[in-house]
């Protein structure tokens, strides 16, 4: 089948283009043109015009929950994925927090066999230790194998150094990132973030200093080891501080920030809102700066959503009962190209860097091209809309998000991969 | 003049003249619990549900006596465990106890902010009977009625709130409401039991119990949990007694006469000696029947309004 992509511009830094108002022909999936096409091209071909919208490399969410095996009430990989396409992604990588864990090549197949043919394609990230106990590393030559992208125990942080040591000393035989929840249990354990606002509230605190220290564990045992450490949610002025130094000193660090860590802060929890309850918790205005400050500067490589759904019934709890985490994947570009863009603290080139470049970097990832005879990876950005979130329409099967009714400016209007395109919100075999 | 909120949540937020009319209007309740016959029809066919979550038999029954003597009637509900087990959720609790049709509900919970939640999903009027670290605005209220019994002021005292700060929630109901009302604020304890950032309260921090003694004109002693995991933050009851506890000597020493106030249940020996527990400068006791009367106070003053 024959796709014409008509009148859209497209813009991929890493492949330096940057071409307005031009056609991207697609057949059977695959890009075999660029440029202003001729009229006889449309003849045989399904045309679609994308006046005013811009085509970039398909987004990558590197840090998504999905949920299944366990608690497939909550989010499956199929609904996850849909919730992906719908909120512009072509691709994810999910965590293996699971029940079970993801912690055997068994595992893995299951979750990609249940994403098989999705537009969305699902990398999976398995548990850097036997069921995210904290004992024994896991089989990791083997998962890598089975294709993971990276290890983790997310939900927690490896519970020790020494396991952690091993953990980097095995996966760098594959060049596979260790990728780490930042949180010292024995300081942490509250349920926001400490400062006034907890002290006011009177809810059990979670002081910053928890991240920060096993941020700096994490830095010192990969510079000693030469693992790849990657910080999921940073949120602290400290951590990002710390991976600016160990990125100035060469060390293989790397870092995501997630869309509530720089729109919202702290005092958004003072209506006890479950919705605003995750770990690592919102944390203050001195935090965003610094993180603001790290996404300019490159210290902060990627966005990612942390997309973590939960049942009503859960989160409709007292504050220090519901758990944590919130849904993402669709309100992550409308907040990223919201705050970030149009408050002129990123450019459009930069947003692309970490939603589609940076992230497939970290976890060895190819990096999708414009070019001809390239599977067609694309999301296509509408900039400039403004649209209010509505839940009720969310993909996720979960609804538990602070951003409801939130006014964004901009935001993913299509995505095209796997010979498929998710468009006015149906897809559409290509 | 009625109180501006129909719920008591807190005492953030609550205003001088509301303070003032709750502590006026529990001194005419005061003058009721001296009667042979205590007694009053004022909440006649109105139903009062004591939801308690939490074990509190002080302030459950100092609630429930409050409710009877207004002639309202109460219901008690205890669950002793929470959402967070098995079981029906705090929502589903809640909306059918509302489905029974009741005016009031007096909440005591160990999850902060859940008098709040019950706002949201119920018609009643809430009153916070204890939330988690949060508040317990009754009790602030009491202790601020039982220091203007006694001094004849809250304006330009100083007040220093002694004991586990960071685990208490009587602490921040009193900061708020003493502060509105005038006074000077402190607290004492071990760092470790004081929340950071508590000055941004407008409160000092001491740390020495003989300055605390010497610089306030009363201390309102916290209870020390012995008995929950705010043990883990000091090193053993006797080296608390010893530097934080307050004793007959430590008051001679200081050469003060000041009042303590002290929310009950004590620890005789340790943050008390049993000598100052039973001597003439506290009013315990007194606090304890002051707090059926601001009690009274509060169920009349949300009961009837419009």
């Amino acid at each position: 089948m024959k796709v014409i992509l008509k009148n859209i511009d497209v813009f991929h830094p890493a492949q330096k283009l940057n071409k307005k108002n031009t056609d991207i022909l697609i057949e059977d999936g695959v890009i075999t043109e660029t440029g202003s096409l001729s009229e006889k091209k449309y003849a045989d071909a399904e045309v679609y015009d994308f006046t005013g919208k811009v085509a970039v490399p398909g987004f990558f969410d590197m840090h998504v929950h999905l949920r299944e095996p366990g608690r497939e009430d909550e989010e499956t990989v199929v609904s996850g994925c849909n919730a992906a396409a719908s909120g512009g992604f072509t691709g994810i990588a999910c965590m293996p927090n699971t029940e079970p864990a993801i912690d055997s090549a068994e595992v893995v197949e299951f979750v990609k066999k249940q994403a098989n043919n999705h537009l969305v394609e699902v990398k999976v990230i398995a548990a850097a230790t036997v069921g995210r106990k904290g004992e024994i590393i896991s089989p990791m030559a083997e998962l890598h194998e089975a294709g993971v992208v990276g290890f983790s125990d997310d939900g927690a942080a490896i519970k020790t150094a020494g396991i952690l040591k091993r953990a980097l000393e095995y996966s760098r035989m594959y060049n596979l990132p260790v990728i780490e929840h930042c949180e010292d249990e024995s300081i942490a354990g509250g349920s926001m973030n400490e400062g006034l606002n907890s002290t006011m509230l009177g809810l059990p605190p979670i002081p910053s200093v928890a991240e920060d220290l096993i941020v700096m564990r994490d830095i010192l045992l990969s510079e000693y080891t030469g693992g790849r450490i990657h910080i999921a949610h940073i949120s602290t002025r400290k951590s990002v501080e710390m991976v600016r130094e160990a990125k100035a000193k060469g060390l293989k660090v790397t870092a995501e920030v997630t869309p509530h860590h720089f729109a919202l802060t702290d005092d958004a929890v003072k209506t006890y809102d479950t919705n605003t309850k995750m770990n690592p918790p919102l944390r203050t205005k001195e935090d965003v700066e610094e993180i603001l400050k790290g996404l300019k500067d490159g210290t902060i490589d990627c966005i990612a959503s942390d997309h973590a759904p939960h049942s009503a019934e859960e989160k409709e709890a007292e504050f220090e009962h519901a758990p944590n985490g919130i849904t993402g994947l669709e309100t992550e570009i409308g907040l990223a190209l919201t705050e970030l863009l149009h408050k002129n603290i990123l450019t459009l080139e930069e947003v692309v860097n970490k939603m589609a470049i940076n992230p497939r970097k970290v976890l060895d990832l190819p990096v999708p091209t414009f070019e001809a005879r390239q599977q067609a990876n694309i999301t296509i950005l509408d900039l400039n809309e403004i649209w209010t979130v509505d839940l009720s329409r969310s993909k996720s099967k979960s609804k538990n998000s602070p951003f409801d009714k939130r006014l964004l400016t901009g935001r993913a209007v299509a995505v095209v991969n796997n010979k498929k395109m998710f468009y006015q919100d149906k897809f559409i075999e290509l | 003049m009625p109180l501006k909120s129909r719920h008591l949540l807190g005492l953030q937020g609550v205003s001088k003249e509301d303070i003032q009319l709750i502590l006026d209007t529990a001194t005419t309740f005061r003058e009721v619990l001296e009667r042979p016959i205590k007694k009053v029809p004022t909440l006649q066919g109105k139903t009062i549900v004591n939801l308690f979550y939490e074990n509190s038999t002080r302030t459950r029954i100092s609630f429930e006596l409050a409710e009877k003597r207004l002639s309202a009637d109460a219901v008690n509900f205890s669950v002793s465990t929470s959402s967070v087990s098995k079981g029906e959720t705090f929502k589903d609790t809640m909306r059918n106890i509302e489905a029974m049709k009741v005016d009031m509900v007096v909440v005591r919970h160990s999850a902060a902010g859940a008098p709040l939640f019950l706002t949201q999903i119920c018609d009643a009027n809430i009153i916070n009977a204890g939330d988690g670290i949060h508040e317990h605005p009754t009790q602030g209220l009491l202790d601020m009625y039982s220091i203007r019994e006694k001094l004849r002021k809250i304006e330009g005292l100083k007040v220093c709130i002694v004991g586990d700060i960071a685990h208490s929630r009587v602490a921040l109901s009193n900061i708020y409401g003493l502060k509105t009302m005038g006074a000077e604020v402190s607290v004492c304890g071990p760092l470790t039991m004081i929340p950071r950032f508590i000055e941004e309260l407008g409160v000092k921090v001491i740390h020495n119990i003989d300055e605390a003694i010497q610089e306030n004109d009363a201390l309102n002693v916290l209870r020390i949990q012995i008995e929950r995991k705010a043990r883990e933050y000091f090193p053993s009851i006797r080296e608390y007694a010893k530097y934080f506890g307050i004793t007959e000597e430590r008051l001679e020493k200081n050469g003060k006469d000041i009042l303590i106030l002290h929310p009950g249940p004590i620890n005789r020996g340790v943050e008390l000696s049993s000598g100052v527990a039973d001597g003439l400068n506290q009013i315990i006791l007194r606090q304890v029947t002051n707090g059926v009367a601001i009690r009274m106070a509060v169920l009349y003053l949300l009961g009837t309004l419009k």
